[in-house]
């Protein structure tokens, strides 16, 4: 019985696949708001790239690294939301289009 | 025949995909916000049945519970729900050009990770290891503890650098008007 079972390279497709999406998302989308979440959908691809290297290497020093990296995606997403609260007060917009304030 | 595993799998990959690919098309924040969750919640199943378990519970508890409600607790905040699709400046060749450099970048990653070849154990944590020390979760808390110590106590240094930058932020603007 030749059953198809999960392996390495498909996870590791996958969350490259995300990784795309997200690194796509950054160059199109022109709101703050909307790169910042592509920003933790990167993260995430890469949080489970470790989770499955780790498995391969039959280790659980990623998973550790997984839980930092989770750690500083918070703090990431605690400042740069607060960085977008201010400039919308500064400059009313979250289009990163109309943040020129060096050209004014 | 796929294991019951691997249909697992598919259904988490397949709404992960669609929910990433919705994320980065939706014309509302709040409902890119919306099918982020549905990702992180994919990225917990898939983390889940890779028996990483503690990994998957911080999914869900750090991302989907703490992170995405900041997101839409600012997006509420701000009034930015507005539905802008901001793709409609581009023209139809961008787009495409867009499209393809993502899936040509998409495949370099794909073949450099092939390129890795077989990668033999270089650890001693095998499942049934991990499971006579009490489990997933016991065996990477001792890892925190033990290896990792220096490098938790520094996460706690960033955290506070995290709230102090953050009510730094807020103060001055205040402070300013």
């Amino acid at each position: 019985m030749n059953q198809l079972v999960m392996e390495p390279w498909m996870t590791i497709a996958f969350a490259l696949a995300v990784f795309s999406i997200g690194l796509v998302g950054i160059v199109i989308r022109r709101n703050l708001l909307v790169m910042l979440m592509c920003v933790e959908l990167m993260l995430n691809s890469v949080n489970l790239i470790f989770i499955t290297f780790s498995r391969v290497h039959q280790s659980l020093t990623g998973d550790a690294v997984v839980l930092f990296a989770m750690t500083i995606a918070a703090a990431e997403s605690a400042v740069g939301l607060g960085l977008v609260i201010a400039l919308y007060r500064t400059l009313k917009t979250v289009e990163s289009e109309k943040i020129q304030l060096l050209r004014d | 025949m796929p294991s019951p595993q691997m249909i697992a799998f598919l259904v988490f990959f397949v709404v992960a995909i669609a929910s990433a690919f919705s994320v980065i098309l939706q014309k509302n924040p709040v409902s890119s916000a919306l099918s982020l969750i549905l990702t992180l919640f994919s990225f917990a199943g898939i983390y889940a049945l890779e028996s990483a378990h503690l990994v998957a519970a911080l999914q869900i508890l750090v991302y989907t519970g703490a992170i995405m409600v900041l997101f839409i607790f600012v997006i509420m905040l701000l009034a930015a729900d507005t539905p802008v699709l901001d793709l409609v400046k581009t023209s139809r060749f961008t787009k495409f050009v867009i499209g393809v450099s993502g899936a040509t970048f998409f495949w370099i990653l794909v073949s450099l990770v092939r390129r890795a070849g077989a990668i033999a154990p270089t650890d001693q944590w095998t499942p049934e290891k991990i499971e006579s020390a009490g489990g997933n979760t016991v065996a990477i808390s001792g890892l925190l503890f033990s290896r990792f110590y220096f490098a938790f106590e520094l996460t706690s240094f960033l955290i506070l650098a995290a709230i102090v930058a953050t009510i730094a932020l807020a103060k001055r603007q205040r402070s300013q008007s």
